[in-house]
């Protein structure tokens, strides 16, 4: 819709892509600070045990990482697609991409449910309180990042994107790299260390 | 035509990388090198496939200096409040 | 492009959901200076205990419930509950939505020649979202449990155990939201809808001043969140990231996991606290700017070193927060580090300051009712900021934290600084928002009345807390120390009940002239900056007839050679 509006703005960058950026740097800011507040109680606090290697379920974590990280590969390439002008590309990647996000959370809930019934609770613990709140923030939003490519993917199939109409495209391509970025930190720092 | 195709190539080569990190990252995981040795090891690794995410799959490598401002503002800030908490409550 | 867009536009679709930054303004107006008055009842009400502790209250205390006040006498969870809810109100649902959300979303585009705002559909809901909020924050006081008691700061433990913390907690989440909105909105529109010429050395200091302001908000509001949702979790959820290991309530131990830490809250609300009073601070002193320019006749003395300043103040900002920790059993290392920050972010003010006080020499001043106000910011922020100076250097702020002397300081600069400057920018801009001015012997009379009662209110203060008062007392007398200074108490209830009386020509005039008003022309005050280029009020959903090109910076005052002492900034010649 707004995406031939290049010309009118006074830095050259459409309005839409600056406003995504500009709303990732506070998610930068939000998931920074419950980062930080992790890190530091983790090494500071006397009273935070951590869970045995085995509890933390780090085969299927690795799984997960690589469904997420795969599906930020085909959400690019699914702008790849449209930005040469392949609608079904878009679609087919645009798919591709609402299905690995569904593994992804699939596979979360199977943590959950398992870490809970092992005795990593929400209470039971500082591990199990900052895995909980900050894993959870990470998968609202997954949650959101389907519900803005399944509009995408709806709007494709009607047609509406081609190869010089796909802003919308970009930016939830934009929000969706970033939602893997998180992931990529959050990964190490409660499986691996 | 060839700019295009070397696109799909860049992002497959890009996601081989991150395959191939976290695969890195697991296994060094699994290695004793020292408790700071391995923290060190675990973010330089996550920093270099942040950095391959934003600069190749979000385009920032071509982006303005406006979006480099942003970005990198707000990564520097969050790495203040690190920073400037951690040796108040963070180190026993 | 040149004629306005005719639809048929609903009552609802123009008045109530509209996406024009112009009704959006203005809806933030009216509602932040409701919420203003609210809060400011909340603190006459405390005004009267503080002056009469344990007397009952006059006619308001039959009013008052049982729970709240049996026979008239304020109960101390009540008094707790104002003051938290006073700071709340005042800051969140007055200030800042008075300041950004009102005068910016108004004033923002028409200053740089936009139709609207980048994000117009962004813009409503950011309204709306910030309207809930309010609703929900106000709707504690008759909620079970009643409204917060743990001071605005909320710090923790308290906070995680007292009635009403939740409540707040889920309306501070509205708030925040609708603040990153309005932000995104902000950033977006100064970078990319700037008119045609319009480079950022041409920019009026109010578009610089919210601008950044926008910057700030949108770094800083993300972590307060996060740590609300930590607290959040603490109190519904028994987590334990604020409570430490082994903690005793009313006498027993708690049985809760523990671990946590409780400073972590004061670091995290204070990282956005800290930039937030600058987010009080910038919009209004881009206010002063514009009304200095415009009635020194004169450029800003120092338009490139303003600018910088704000730009210095926000990186700054960031830097400092642990001021307000250092005796909460800080590490001393970070207090020698915060120390030196906080010393240093004096000076950018200090040269804003110094900038529009220079602005004054040799110049031909018209004594209008917004340039009272302007001229009377300039040393009330000096005030302000001069006595935030023990306070920023640890040996005197051991002494001078939590006494009244803080609370001197910081309504010095909020109230007899932002707020002044506020009600210099309703009088000043009333006039091409509403197409009519505003009663001039009536501004003056609220002038006269709000500067000097604001004076005998909060300069006793710093008298107090050089005594030793100490805040949030519900009983001053119980401490011997403070009896010395108690008659003050009852000086500065008076006068702050006199206060709210020159309030009354302030809204019978804002109200009548809305309506009554003499009309006013396009640009009355003879100004040079774009919002005084489109009619009053502006064209609904585009502003401007055509599209201002401009052609010159935002203060071309007294241009020598030139006929009229101002030459606006899109005239062609």
């Amino acid at each position: 819709m707004n995406d031939t509006r290049v010309l009118d703005t006074s830095t050259g960058i459409p309005n839409g892509k600056l406003g995504m950026w500009v709303f990732l740097a506070s998610e930068v800011m939000l998931f920074g600070g419950f980062i930080s507040s992790y890190v530091i109680l983790r090494t500071g606090s006397p009273y935070f045990s951590i869970p045995p290697r085995e509890m933390l379920g780090v085969p299927l974590a690795t799984l997960n990482t690589f469904v997420l990280i795969t599906s930020s590969v085909t959400m690019v390439l699914a702008l790849d697609a449209v930005q040469k002008g392949s609608v079904k590309g878009l679609v087919r990647y645009l798919s591709a991409t609402l299905f690995l996000a569904f593994c992804f959370l699939g596979i979360k809930a199977y943590e959950y449910h398992h870490k809970w019934l092992e005795g990593i609770t929400l209470t039971s613990g500082l591990f199990g309180s900052f895995y909980y709140t900050l894993t959870a923030l990470h998968a609202l939003h997954v949650i959101g990042g389907i519900v803005f490519i399944s509009y995408l993917l709806a709007m494709a199939l009607k047609g509406r994107y081609d190869s010089r109409e796909h802003a919308r495209v970009e930016y939830a391509g934009l929000y969706w790299h970033f939602v893997d970025l998180v992931w990529v930190v959050l990964f190490p720092i409660f499986y691996l260390l | 035509m060839s700019a295009e195709r070397s696109n799909t190539k860049v992002y497959l080569g890009v996601f081989a990388a991150l395959a191939f990190l976290t695969a890195l990252t697991v296994w060094a995981s699994y290695l004793d090198l020292g408790k700071g040795r391995n923290i060190a090891l675990a973010l330089a690794i996550a920093f270099f496939k942040v950095s391959l995410i934003a600069a190749f799959f979000m385009h920032l490598k071509s982006e303005k200096r406006a979006v480099h401002a942003l970005f990198y503002g707000a990564a520097l800030l969050a790495l203040l409040l690190f920073l400037l908490v951690l040796p108040d409550l963070g180190l026993p | 492009m040149t004629a306005a867009v005719h639809r048929e536009e609903s009552f609802i679709g123009k008045w109530i959901f509209s996406r024009d930054h112009k009704v959006i303004g203005l809806q933030y107006m009216f509602t932040s200076l409701v919420f203003l008055l609210i809060g400011f009842s909340l603190i006459l009400l405390i005004r009267w205990q503080l002056a009469y502790p344990g007397r009952p209250i006059p006619f308001i205390g039959d009013l008052l419930p049982d729970s709240l006040a049996p026979g008239g006498i304020m109960m101390p969870d009540f008094y707790n509950s104002l003051g938290a809810m006073h700071g709340t109100i005042m800051i969140f649902l007055g200030i800042v939505p008075l300041g950004v959300g009102a005068f910016g979303n108004y004033f923002l585009p028409l200053q740089i020649g936009a139709k609207d705002m980048a994000f117009p559909t962004l813009n409503m809901s950011s309204y709306w979202v910030y309207f809930v909020g309010g609703v929900l924050m106000l709707s504690s006081f008759v909620l079970p449990g009643g409204a917060a008691r743990a001071g605005w700061t909320s710090y923790v433990p308290l906070s995680v155990i007292s009635s009403g913390q939740t409540t707040w907690l889920l309306a501070m989440t509205f708030l925040i939201t609708s603040s990153l909105l309005g932000a995104i909105n902000f950033i977006v529109t100064t970078l990319n809808l700037r008119a045609p010429g319009l480079t950022w050395s041409r920019l009026p200091l109010f578009v610089w001043a919210q601008f950044v302001t926008g910057l700030i908000l949108l770094f800083a509001f993300p972590v307060l969140q996060a740590g609300a949702v930590l607290q959040l979790l603490d109190r519904v959820a028994q987590t334990s990231f604020y409570m430490p290991q082994g903690l005793i309530i009313s006498g027993e131990l708690s049985q809760r996991g523990g671990g946590g830490n409780a400073l972590l809250w004061q670091h995290l609300f204070w990282f956005l606290a800290h930039p937030e009073v600058y987010v009080l601070l910038l919009p209004p002193m881009g206010i002063v700017a514009e009304i200095l320019a415009n009635g020194t006749r004169k450029p800003i003395f120092g338009y490139k070193e303003v600018a910088g300043s704000f730009c210095f103040i926000a990186v700054l900002s960031f830097m400092v927060w642990a001021h307000h920790m250092f005796v909460s059993g800080l590490k001393t290392s970070l207090s020698y580090l915060f120390m030196t920050t906080t010393m240093t972010i004096s000076i950018p003010s200090i040269a804003i300051l110094t900038c529009y006080l220079l602005s004054l020499r040799n110049a031909s001043i018209r004594y209008t009712v917004p340039m009272l106000f302007t001229l009377a910011f300039l040393p009330m922020f000096g005030i302000g900021g001069l006595t935030g100076l023990p306070l920023g250097f640890t040996p005197t702020d051991v002494y001078l934290h939590d006494t009244y002397y803080v609370i001197g300081h910081f309504h010095y600069v909020v109230v007899t600084g932002t707020l002044i400057a506020l009600f210099g920018g309703i009088y000043y801009w009333f006039p091409k928002m509403f197409g009519r001015s505003m009663n001039m012997f009536w501004g003056k009379v609220h002038f006269w009345g709000t500067i000097v009662l604001m004076n005998l209110i909060f300069f006793p203060m710093f008298i107090q807390g050089l005594a030793g008062v100490q805040r949030r007392l519900y009983d001053p007398t119980v401490q011997l120390h403070n009896l010395t200074v108690q008659p003050t108490n009852v000086l500065m209830s008076y006068a702050s009940w006199g206060l709210l009386l020159f309030q009354v020509p302030f809204i019978v005039n804002f109200f009548w002239s809305i309506f009554k008003g003499a009309r006013s022309e396009e640009n009355p005050w003879q100004a040079t900056t774009l919002e005084w280029a489109c009619p009053s009020p502006p064209l609904p959903h585009v502003n401007f007839e055509k599209v201002p090109t401009v052609h010159r910076g935002p203060y071309e005052y007294s241009v020598p050679g030139r006929e009229a002492d101002f030459w606006p900034q899109n005239e062609e010649n």
